[in-house]
């Protein structure tokens, strides 16, 4: 936003609007949820927004209940297989983009424009090939299974992001630190890894994302709790009769999901910081 | 602090392309050198090549006699400010400046390395700025800081890329001065690449003028200015830049586009025998005859122009005289202009006259001409015939002096 100079009464005013209206737009589905998972199974038709009675039922029956199998273990996959995703996804085009930013090679644009167009592929057309290849080599439901489609989603994106990023470091740096008296390791580490980071912690949580909020992938190549990630058992919550729906479980479980997002953003939010790289240079 | 020499350096980059081109200068303990040259002609590279950015192709660098091609930068001991100051950005002003220190493991304790730090930004003016980001300075101060970052490491040479070409002019005059103070403050050699005449000439001890990486000629500012070795290195230097009047010799009258001029002895010897000549001849030879005693008049040539348009500057004045070059020139005149990064070739004679006169365009003039001081070039080879080596090398001698004595003078003032 207008950083630089100072806003007017009028513009302020046209901002702060402007920010609540997003603010509202972006979070009334969330507090919907969370207001939902605080209800009762009675209460669930009712239209009001706040739950009549406040309840953990829904929590509980998910954390400890009869639904705990079936959240935890895919909770754990979740997490297991979108951590190991992004980690390979990260290093992998770290040294890629490292490559496409530094190096004068063939073929550079070709790989670009590969990564570009796989990742605007659409999913659901790869799935079903994806899901005779993998029973026929035995990946079907397996984590790896998994690791591997989310790595075609998140590598193309981070290797884009990474080496826009990197592009713009100053590499003059690495030389200065050099004639500093450092050796090339020593130049890499003090001079460049500082600045690359906040563009790696970036890239790791967009990547998170993109892994975690899958959904077409993980219902379509997993059949146990083998490797189900959240968003996909989400889909086999029943309710306590089958004339119940599940929604408050689900509600529940969704914030849940919710949490470590959050933390993970709250967590890398300093490493963010854009602009780390302005003033190695000339005015 | 170290003395270095280049022998017969040669850079060739990995396209074939020849930056550099069998240069030799020995550079003295102390002593200030200027690198100059157009937009491409290898000064980056050869300082690159000094640091040790870039590998030597052929030929020998040694700094403090020891030959040091194949080290690393870093046990080079030089430091260098990048013509992108290259700061740390991450880092505040403080731990930019110590970030050499930091380096040396051991070398320095924590209170050296403060008393360091703090030392250099006292010179530099920089002490209420040490817990600031470079992203927050303005870009002098960004200069400055690069400067400290070099001159707390106790370094054998300091090298410039240019330091102060995004600077206004107001700043760069400051900081000019304040390199210059700083150099002869610290007495280290250095070796500074520009391209600003106004940097080249007051800074240096010795200039070095190079073109397409090949070096034209190095001397001190006087000498360069006064007994250029070729044609190139006449133009180069000076601003406005001199004038190249074609034109044959016979005997002791030079005929030229513009008239019969008489010429000394000296001159028409060195042009006696030849088609044509260049005559170099810089704006201020000029002058007003009717401003000028007889004596004065007598020690050089008066002819007559029109004056084509006039520009009255406040302190001086500029008179423009058209005149029709000669074809056989052109030719050099052009790939001169071009060599020169001007924009285009100038077929009008620059003439400096005191601010008082009163040419206006039109008028027919009455000039005057310090034949003494202009030189004759062979348009084929560029070369000056008329260069006294002599005089020449008697003015780079009396700059080293000067140096020398300002060194002492320093030294003793210390004490
Ligand atoms: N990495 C490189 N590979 C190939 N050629 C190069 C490389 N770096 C520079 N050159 C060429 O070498 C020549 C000298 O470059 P250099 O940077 O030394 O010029 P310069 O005198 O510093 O110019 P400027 O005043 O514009 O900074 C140029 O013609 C340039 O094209
Ligand atoms: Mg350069």
């Amino acid at each position: 936003m207008a950083s630089n100079g100072k806003l007017t009464g009028k513009q302020r005013l046209g901002w702060t609007v402007l920010t609540v209206v997003v603010l509202l737009y972006a979070l009334f589905p969330v507090a919907a949820i969370l207001a939902t998972s605080f209800k009762t199974q009675a209460d669930l038709g009712n239209a009001a927004f706040l739950p009549s009675n406040w309840t953990w039922a829904n929590y509980e029956m998910i954390l400890v209940g009869d639904a705990q199998e079936l959240f935890l273990t895919a909770f754990r996959n979740s997490i297991g297989i979108t951590l190991i995703a992004t980690f390979i996804a990260v290093v992998l085009a770290t040294l890629c983009a490292y490559a496409i930013a530094r190096l004068n090679f063939p073929g550079k644009r070709i790989i670009l424009g590969t990564a570009l167009a796989v990742s605007i592929f659409p999913v659901i057309s790869v799935v079903t090939p994806l899901f005779n290849l993998w029973r026929n080599i035995g990946l079907y439901d397996t984590w790896l299974g998994l690791i591997i489609p989310y790595l075609s989603l998140t590598l193309p994106i981070s290797i884009w992001t990474l080496a826009a990023f990197f592009r713009q470091i100053p590499w003059d740096l690495e030389q200065a630190a050099q004639v500093d008296g450092a050796t090339q390791w020593q130049a890499f580490r003090r001079a460049i890894v500082p600045l690359a980071m906040p563009g790696v912690f970036t890239t790791a949580i967009i990547a998170f994302f993109i892994a975690w909020n899958d959904f077409v992938y993980g219902i379509s190549l997993t059949s146990t709790e083998a490797a189900r990630p959240v968003p996909a058992a989400l889909a086999f919550f029943t309710g306590a009769s089958q004339f119940e729906e599940p929604t408050g479980a689900i509600s529940a479980a969704a914030i849940i999901v919710t949490i470590p997002v959050v933390v993970l953003v709250l967590l890398f939010q300093r490493q963010i910081v854009s602009g780390l790289t302005q003033g190695a240079v000339k005015g | 602090m170290s003395s270095i020499t280049l022998q017969n350096l040669v850079k060739k980059y990995d396209d074939g392309f020849p930056a550099v081109n069998d240069i030799s200068i020995d550079i003295e303990d102390g002593e200030f050198i200027i690198l100059v040259g157009p937009s491409g002609c290898g000064k980056s590279t050869l300082l690159r090549m000094i640091v040790g950015l870039e590998d030597i192709t052929e030929g020998d660098l040694l700094i403090g006699g020891e030959r040091v091609n194949e080290k690393a930068p870093r046990e080079r001991n030089l430091a260098m400010v990048f013509q992108s100051y290259a700061l740390y950005p991450h880092l505040t002003v403080y731990e930019n400046i110590a970030f050499p220190m930091r380096l040396t493991k051991g070398k320095f304790t924590k209170e050296e390395i403060d008393e360091k730090v703090r030392h250099a930004a006292t010179m530099l003016e920089l002490t209420e700025h040490l817990d600031r980001k470079p992203a927050n300075l303005s870009g002098g101060q960004r200069q400055r800081v690069a400067m400290g970052r070099a001159i707390v490491r106790e370094a054998d040479a300091f090298l410039f890329d240019e330091p102060l070409s995004n600077l206004d002019a107001k700043l760069r005059g400051q900081m000019r001065a304040e390199i210059a103070r700083l150099q002869r403050e610290l007495n280290t050699t250095s070796v500074y690449v520009t391209h600003d005449q106004t940097e080249a000439m007051t800074l240096g001890d010795r200039v070095a003028v190079l073109k397409k990486g090949l070096l034209q000629q190095i001397a001190s500012p006087r000498e360069l200015y006064e007994q250029p070795a070729n044609l190139f290195v006449a133009g180069f230097i000076g601003s406005p830049s001199m004038n190249f009047l074609p034109g044959t010799v016979e005997g002791n009258v030079f005929s030229t586009p513009l008239g019969k001029i008489e010429i000394p002895d000296r001159a028409a010897k060195a042009g006696a025998g030849r088609e044509i000549v260049l005559a170099g001849i810089r704006p201020e030879f000029f002058d007003d005859a009717s401003q000028l005693s007889e004596a004065q008049l007598s020690k050089g040539t008066t002819f007559t122009a029109e004056i084509s348009h006039s520009e009255w500057m406040g302190n001086e004045q500029y008179a423009y005289v058209s005149y029709e070059t000669d074809e056989r020139v052109q030719d050099t005149l052009r790939n001169l202009a071009e060599e020169m990064d001007a924009d285009e070739l100038r077929t009008q004679l620059v003439v400096e006259v005191d601010a008082t006169s009163r040419f206006r365009s039109g008028d027919t003039a009455e000039l005057w001409l310090d034949t003494r001081r202009m030189h004759l070039f062979d348009p084929a080879t560029g070369e000056n015939l008329t260069r006294d080596a002599e005089a020449g090398a008697e003015l780079t001698r009396e700059a080293r002096e000067d140096r020398k004595r300002d060194a002492e003078r320093f030294v003793s003032r210390q004490s």
